[in-house]
């Protein structure tokens, strides 16, 4: 489990013992060209979260090839880049500019910005594009503002991303007490914060399901128990956004509070607890004392059966067992999932996980 | 960047407004114009409070309760202990001559601390009523006004200008005095760079006023 920044929730060059709190820095989205973002106001609270429409204000890639990436690699912290673009071949330009760049682990597409007014292209063609134009881990970044996420998120798998990123914000509008006109100059902006956690968890759940992917979980993470909740629900990895603006101490304290709720858990080590919320529980009554859960009998790659067993601990000996095997479970596990769903006739589906 | 959670130790009605006062802790006073932010209890972000005073071992700062912020700020009690961050941003230059403080409303708020760095030097306050009006006590030598009458019309030429007020008055303080230093006041939600909410435009470019102010020269920035 990594711990990451959400995109445009941290500048490291002007915060950095906060980025090195983190596993990795995750920047905030460049652009081919410079852009000043949009006009002031452009933060907002609300209850239970912010409104934020900066609007991608970035150097542009020249001038962050040329003088923000070289400081950012002296920083000693991993440095996955996001970009985004309004066409495809923009995409694909940026991941290639970058590809040899060695201060870069990762790449991040950004391709659900909702605080821009052009529409990018399909999710599946920047994917493909980026995916020919560099050799880096790719992560897509989906909107949670769409009728089916789960689809949007195979159309990366099969063009080629190696995980996902989610969610991004989502647009809400907030009103001035007084004026009753919109508090932020667009008008509507993102919504971040608390708020978000509950979108965020089912668009997680979803696309784990239906890909298997490695996910960075990310929406109102301002706990550990919020970590371990979206990491229940699929994430390999979480990242941590609005928590960063009122407490930039949050990682350290997040980090601590997770390995406490894991060793309550009891599951071992955090990534044991990948993707825990798509095994059943068994009903109260036949689980009066220690926790019982219904669980495949083998890795779900391997076998449709199910036992009952106690605990959780042949969960973690089965995703253990995955890994040493070399096997790919996270795709196939989404298959089987659907194979499993049509000959059950299940809706809910009880899944180790992926190894 | 420090963070620390500081002790409230008392509050103080002054006019509208309310003197919020807490034990200081590890956390340095900073520069006059620097700023704190102050976790508002139920809100999802803190906010953003220059440093009104520094009394031995604790720090004060001035709320104009306004908004549903700055009111849980005000209704904070002995005891309580609200998450602070901080100094932040850039304060004052303090190698000035002649020295006069230039004060508006609740803008008056870092100009105590910066009196007292500056050995007291003249000021002059306005305000919108006299009820405002009775915080101006906490800034000694001050000439006060209230509206109808504005600050900018008792300004005496000659002297080096420290101001910190509503935007209308910085800019007409920046119209008279072109190398007067103002602090500014913009939306943000982190105070370290990180939100890019408190975006103005500086010498020509979008920056943020968290990382570059909040204190600027006039002639930098564009009114």
């Amino acid at each position: 489990m990594k711990l990451l920044n959400a995109s445009g929730c941290l500048d490291a060059l002007t915060a950095p013992e906060v980025a090195r709190s983190l596993d990795a820095f995750v920047t905030k989205t460049v652009t081919p060209l410079p852009r000043d973002g949009n006009a002031p106001p452009r933060i907002a609270e609300v209850e239970h979260g912010m409104l934020n429409s900066i609007g991608l204000a970035n150097p542009g890639i020249d001038r962050f090839l040329a003088h923000t990436l070289p400081r950012l690699g002296e920083l000693g912290v991993p440095v996955w880049v996001s970009v985004g673009a309004f066409a495809i071949a923009d995409y694909a330009h940026l991941c290639d500019r970058l590809d040899d760049r060695p201060e870069v682990e990762a790449i991040e597409l950004n391709v659900s910005c909702p605080n821009v007014d052009d529409v990018p292209a399909s999710v599946g063609e920047i994917v493909a594009a980026s995916r020919a134009a560099t050799r880096k881990p790719l992560y897509t970044k989906l909107s949670p503002a769409t009728a089916d996420i789960a689809e949007v998120a195979r159309a990366a798998q099969e063009a080629g991303t190696d995980g996902l990123s989610l969610v991004n914000t989502i647009l809400g509008l907030a009103l001035d007490e007084q004026t009753l006109r919109p508090r932020l100059s667009r008008g509507a902006g993102g919504l971040s914060g608390a708020a978000l956690k509950p979108i965020a968890l089912a668009a997680v759940y979803a696309c784990y399901a239906a890909t298997g992917l490695p996910v960075v979980g990310m929406g109102g993470i301002a706990s550990g128990r919020d970590a371990l909740e979206l990491i229940a629900a699929g994430a390999e990895s979480v990242a941590l956004g609005t928590i960063l603006f009122s407490d930039p101490g949050a990682p350290a304290r997040i980090r601590a509070e997770l390995a406490s709720e894991i060793a309550g858990l009891g599951v071992g080590e955090t990534d044991n607890a990948i993707g825990l919320a798509h095994t059943e529980t068994a009903p109260a009554s036949e689980s009066p004392g220690a926790p019982q859960r219904c669980l495949p009998s083998k890795h779900p790659c391997k076998s449709s059966t199910f036992f009952m067993v106690d605990g959780l601990a042949p969960l973690v000996s089965m995703r253990r067992s995955c890994q040493r095997s070399r096997l790919r479970p996270r795709h196939r596990s989404a298959r089987w999932i659907s194979a499993w769903k049509r000959s059950s006739g299940r809706t809910t589906f009880a899944s180790a996980g992926p190894s | 960047m420090q963070s620390e959670r500081a002790e409230v130790t008392g509050t103080e009605q002054i006019g509208p407004y309310t003197l919020l006062r807490v034990a200081r802790g590890g956390l340095d006073p900073g520069i006059p114009g620097q700023f704190f932010m102050l976790e508002a209890p139920g809100r999802p972000l803190p906010r953003p409070m220059s440093l009104c005073l520094a009394p031995p071992a604790e720090l004060a700062f001035l709320i104009d309760p306004i908004g549903p912020g700055t009111r849980a700020l005000c209704a904070l009690e002995p005891g309580d202990r609200p998450a602070i961050l901080g100094p932040l941003g850039n304060g004052y230059r303090l190698d000035v001559e002649r020295p006069l403080l230039v004060g508006g409303g609740i803008g008056i708020a870092p100009l105590p601390y910066l009196s007292e760095a500056l050995g007291q030097p003249p000021a002059v306050l306005g305000f919108r009523s006299e009820l405002h009006a009775e915080a101006a006590h906490l800034v000694p030598n001050a000439e006060i006004v209230v509206e109808p009458t504005y600050v900018t019309e008792v300004i005496p030429p000659g002297h080096d200008v420290l101001a910190c007020g509503p935007e209308p008055m910085l800019a007409a303080v920046a119209a008279l005095e072109p190398a007067a230093q103002l602090a500014w006041e913009a939306p943000m939600a982190c105070g370290y760079g990180a939100c890019y909410g408190c975006a103005v435009e500086i010498a020509g470019e979008i920056k943020r006023l968290c990382v570059e102010g909040p204190v600027l020269a006039a002639e930098a920035v564009a009114a």
